[in-house]
Parts: C-alpha cells; structure tokens; sequence
C-alpha cells in the first residue's frame, strides 16, 4: 500500500508539471466543447439555388421569393436557360436547380396543375438530400396556398385534408446541441482515460524508466495501479469540467442525477484505462501508441453512434458498435441527461460495460510483463 | 561453491530466435568484490546483466544471484540487488530529492531512513543546493553519479552497473569510479560492463565477453601477464579481433 503511495506521488507531480498535459486537461475540454458543436450541425443551411425560369410570370416569381425567403437558400443566379443555371452547378457555385418551364402559370391556371423541374447536385449527400427535400416541401406549401387563394368557400374544398400535429418528447425544439453535446464529452473522457494514459506508459518505456522500475521489487498489480488511478481521477476531473461548460455555454443541465452520470462514468473509466493499458504493452514508442490511438478512435467516432444513428447503419456495422464502449457510454450520457433515466434504466448499459473493464483489464494485465 | 560466492552462474544461455546472444557461460563473484564485465558491443554483456537481474528469462543454464535462484525467485533477487542500466533512468521531470525519495520508498524504506541519509547522499554528491532543482537540469556527468547513488541507495548486496560512464568526462568517471570504490568498501559487490581499459584496471577481476561466450576471467594483472601484454587494452584488443560478431 506504501509503494502504491509512492507511485501516486511521482505519477501526480509528473502530470502536474508537464505543461503539454494540462493544456489538454484545461484547454482542449473547454475549447472542443465549445467549438465543435456548432460545427457538427445536422441542418442544413445555406443551399445555393440557381433557378432558371422560362416563365417570367407573377406566380414564377412568387415561387422565387417564396424559396429565398424560407432562409435555407441562397439565391445565387437567375437564368433564362436550364444550361446556364447547370453550368453553376459545374463550376461548383450551385448545389440545387430549380427550372420553372414556360407557360408554367398558363397551365396552373387553365389545367389546374403545373410541372417543376429540379436538380440536383449529389456529390455532399446530405446537403443534396435536405437541400431537395427542403425545396419539395417549399414547393408543396406554395401549392397550397395558390391553391386556397381560389377556393372562395373552404367548406366545399375538394382537397381531403389531414392535418399531422406532432410533439417532440425529451428535446422539444429539436436543438441537436442537447444530442451533440453529451456526445462530444464521452468522446473527450475517452481521449484522456485511454490515450494519456497509453502514451504516459510507453513514455515511460521510451526513456527506459519503466526498466528501472522492473528491477525494483515494485509488484506489478501496483505499478498498474499506479497508471491506472491518475488518470482515472483525471477522466472525471475532465468530466466534471465539461458538465460545466455544458451548462455554462449551452444551458444543459442533466434532467436525470450526476450521481448516475459518475458512477456509469467511473465504471466506464475503468474500461477505458484497460484499453490504454492494452495499447501501451502494444506500442513501443510514443509514435506507435499514437498511430493505434488515432486508428481506434477514429472507429470509435464513427461507429458509436456520435454523428450517425446505429439504427441506420448496415447490420454488420451495427454489430461492431456493439463492441465499442463509447456507443454505451453514449448512450447513457443522452439518456440521463435529456430523457433523465436512472441506473435501473441504464442496467443493461452498465453490465455491458462491466463486462469489457474485465475483459480489457484482464487482457492488458497478461500482457504486462516485467520480465521478457 | 564457497560461502563467500555471491553471485553464481554456470552454463547460462539466452537465445533470441537462431541466435545465440549469450552462449552458456560460467562464472562465480565473490562477495565485496568489483566485477569487471568487458566485451565488445554486441558480445552479449547487457543480456547475460539483465537475465542476472531478472528483467531477461535465460533460455538455459543455472545461476543465483545473492543466494536466489534466477529463475524462481526473481522478486527476492530484486530486493537485493540495485541496478544502472546504460539508458539514464533518473526521473528528469522530478527533482534529485524527489527521485531518491521515491526510488527509496519503492523499496520498502521508512521515511526516516529516507530523510537520514538523504541528507548524507546529498552531501556526498554537493548537492545540497541542487536537491530541489529538476535532474533535467544537471549536467550528465552529476546525473551518473546521482543515478549511481540512487541505485545503491536502498543498500543493496549487489549493484549492476551497465556502462555506467559512457559519455562522461575524465574528471568525474575518475570521481565515478571513488563512489564505486567506497561503495565496495562498505561491502556492497559491484559488477560492471564498460568500454574504458583504463577502468578495467581497477576491477579485481575481469571477463571478457567474446561472442557471447567468456573467453578469459582473471585479475587485470594476471590477464596481462597469462598474454604477455603490458595493458588491459593490448589485452581487449587480442582477445576481441577474434569475434566473428559485428557490434551493434
């Protein structure tokens, strides 16, 4: 227990004297929170139109003033001809065309119906998809309202119409900030309890310390702990710096306990500091655990279900976020602080992850040896 | 076997794949005694010094270091050895007090003993003033002998020192080598690998490593005398242009 005290001691002053760590534990929480957010937003603003109108009418142009003036769209050229309006989209200026064809309110008015043309560019998939859908459902309120300005007696109205009225439970404005968020800060609790603590490891192999310390009779369990205990404490430090900023920056406050968050996140921890561990006893320099921590998480960015909804993804995928902590911790992090769920709700969630402190930890102990 | 043996091998062996890194040799220290350990690079002295410090498993052969058998009792071996290796190992983020302070608590010791002789070390080394400076900031030559110190600070049976004044100048391998000599006397044994003739000189015995095998072990005298050459380095030189090995 006393080594285990002498162990703590140098780990904590060492990390409280590198400067380039305490940047990441200080800085780089409050800034990815802060930054990253805003940039991973799923609406799509800012669609560049280019219309090319061959009808030049009263009802083309309030067509025109109708789509620009929803804000998703910039207008950027008005065309006579379909050609030059896809030359924009050629030269990379415009994302989506929309041809209004001519006699296009001659034909409204005289056979009560009308034709558009729209284009498409496809190359960023989820622009192009909104982008469309967007215009479609600007079109489809224009048509209603061209519509209703005949109909004298709404009562008579040939129209069958069925209204949707629709509520959103948990985040009712739909701010994707409450759903990036809690995400955003699994994924920097992760950073820190999986890879400082690799690299602190092999730091340590790099110098040639770690051989100084396998010829003292320091027991291995205690050296591991010794790792393992810092950085532990700092995920939660880190952790406990984010809930802040959250609620600071973007108002979010947990609906559910911070008891619950911490003791998930202890046991999450946990899991993570084995995979470091396991990373560490991997690599032999520095570079080394730093190539295999950006190739894991980048596959635990994206199959985790941070960006993308696991639902959608192909069942194959879906089976390896299965194998990834972060989905879990995920998860949990949105269920207990949007929805407000408790540890009975997490259960499933927290012996998963019990599940792979043990596996990980066991794994990365066999493979620590003092003598090779 | 005497009593007096304190470190005993016979036929060790390590192999790495096809090669044969240290090919089963033989050799007794006696307690108190400084142990030269030459060769030439690549001769296989580092490997034969870490399987004797149980940080390498020997592939074959017998030996006990302090009375413990190497390949059981590795812990035990640990408790009473101190050991130097040829990468510096000081913590250079910690101060020279803090590093001594933890390798000392590592080892068991209590806070009073660590204070004491703290104090002594430091007073040896002229370092009272720089106790609370980072080792980062010492020049090389004083982070030897601090590492040196350190490692025979829990007062060890014996210390294992592996090259320990490479690319240290005259003055303080000759202030190195005054530590070594005191550390004898209070009946610590040394052994030592080093690339300095001059050095081996002042072991009272020396092996020399030729392609993992030891191809001579006497006094520097008697080696000199048995090969009829008038230094420790016309000695190296015979023996070592026999290696087939290149070095490393």
């Amino acid at each position: 227990m006393r080594t285990l005290r002498f162990l703590l001691q140098k780990e904590f002053r060492q990390i409280f004297r590198d400067p380039a760590i305490l940047r990441i534990i200080f800085v780089m929480p409050i800034i990815q929170l802060l930054i990253l957010p805003w940039a991973a937003d799923y609406e799509v603003k800012h669609v560049n139109l280019s219309v090319a109108d061959h009808d030049h009418s009263s009802y083309s142009r309030l067509l025109i003033s109708k789509v620009t003036s929803s804000g998703y769209f910039n207008l950027i050229s008005y065309n006579n001809s379909f050609h030059a309006a896809l030359e924009e989209v050629e030269q990379n200026k415009a994302d989506v065309v929309l041809e209004i064809p001519a006699k296009f309110e001659q034909t409204i008015v005289k056979e009560n119906e009308g034709t558009l043309f729209i284009a498409v560019n496809a190359i960023n998939g989820v622009k192009a998809n909104l982008g469309g859908a967007y215009l479609r459902s600007i079109i489809q309120d224009y048509n209603r309202e061209v519509r209703l300005k005949w109909i004298q007696f709404p009562r008579f109205s040939p129209e069958t119409s069925i209204e949707v009225h629709s509520s959103n439970w948990y985040n009712p404005l739909q701010n994707y900030k409450y759903f990036m968020v809690p995400g955003i800060l699994v994924i920097l609790v992760t950073m820190v309890g999986s890879f400082l603590a690799a690299m602190n490891i092999v730091k340590e192999k790099e110098i040639g310390t770690i051989e100084q310390i396998n010829v003292t009779p320091v027991k291995k369990h205690y050296f591991i702990l010794g790792k393992l205990i810092p950085f532990w404490v700092l995920g939660l430090f880190i952790l406990t710096m984010g809930l802040l900023v959250t609620w600071l920056a973007y108002g979010i406050v947990p609906v559910g306990s911070f008891i619950t968050i911490y003791i998930y996140a202890a046991i999450y921890l946990l899991a993570i500091l084995g995979l470091g561990l396991l990373v560490s006893t991997m690599a032999g320099t520095q570079q080394q655990a730093m190539l295999i921590s950006f190739f894991m998480m980048m596959v635990f960015i994206l199959l985790s279900g941070l960006y993308t909804s696991i639902e959608s993804m192909p069942v194959w995928a879906q089976w390896i976020t299965k194998f990834n902590p972060v989905t879990y911790f995920i998860e949990v992090m949105r269920m207990v602080i949007l929805k407000g769920s408790g540890l009975a709700d997490i259960s499933r969630q927290i012996i998963i992850i019990i599940g792979f402190a043990i596996v990980l930890n066991t794994w990365a102990a066999i493979s620590y040896k003092k003598r090779v | 076997m005497n009593n007096d043996t304190i470190i005993s091998v016979e036929g060790l062996t390590k192999r790495f794949g096809d090669f044969t890194a240290v090919d089963s040799i033989s050799f007794q220290v006696g307690k108190g005694e400084i142990f030269g350990f030459l060769g030439a690079n690549g001769a296989g002295k580092t490997t034969a010094m870490r399987m004797l410090c149980g940080l390498s498993m020997p592939t074959s052969g017998k030996a006990s270091v302090a009375g413990f058998d190497i390949y059981k009792q590795t812990e035990e071996i640990k408790r009473n050895i101190g050991y130097m290796s040829q990468k510096f190992s000081l913590y250079e983020d910690l101060t020279v007090r803090e590093n001594i302070r933890f390798y000392a608590g590592i080892y068991g010791k209590t806070n009073s003993f660590i204070k004491e002789k703290t104090a002594f070390v430091l007073k040896q080394l002229h370092l009272e003033k720089d106790a609370d400076k980072l080792v980062r900031s010492l020049p090389l030559g004083w982070k030897q002998k601090l590492a040196f110190s350190v490692a025979i600070f829990h007062e060890p049976q014996i210390v294992f020192l592996d090259e320990p004044t490479g690319g240290v100048d005259p003055v303080t391998r000759r202030e190195f080598w005054n530590m070594i000599y005191k550390a004898a006397e209070d009946g610590i044994t040394v052994f030592v690998t080093t690339h300095y003739m001059d050095e081996a000189e002042y072991c009272d015995r020396v092996s020399i490593m030729v392609d993992g095998r030891i191809d001579a072990l006497d006094t520097p005298s008697g080696l000199k005398s048995n090969l009829k050459a008038s230094s420790m380095d016309e000695v190296f030189l015979m023996l070592a242009r026999k290696a087939k090995r290149t070095g490393d």
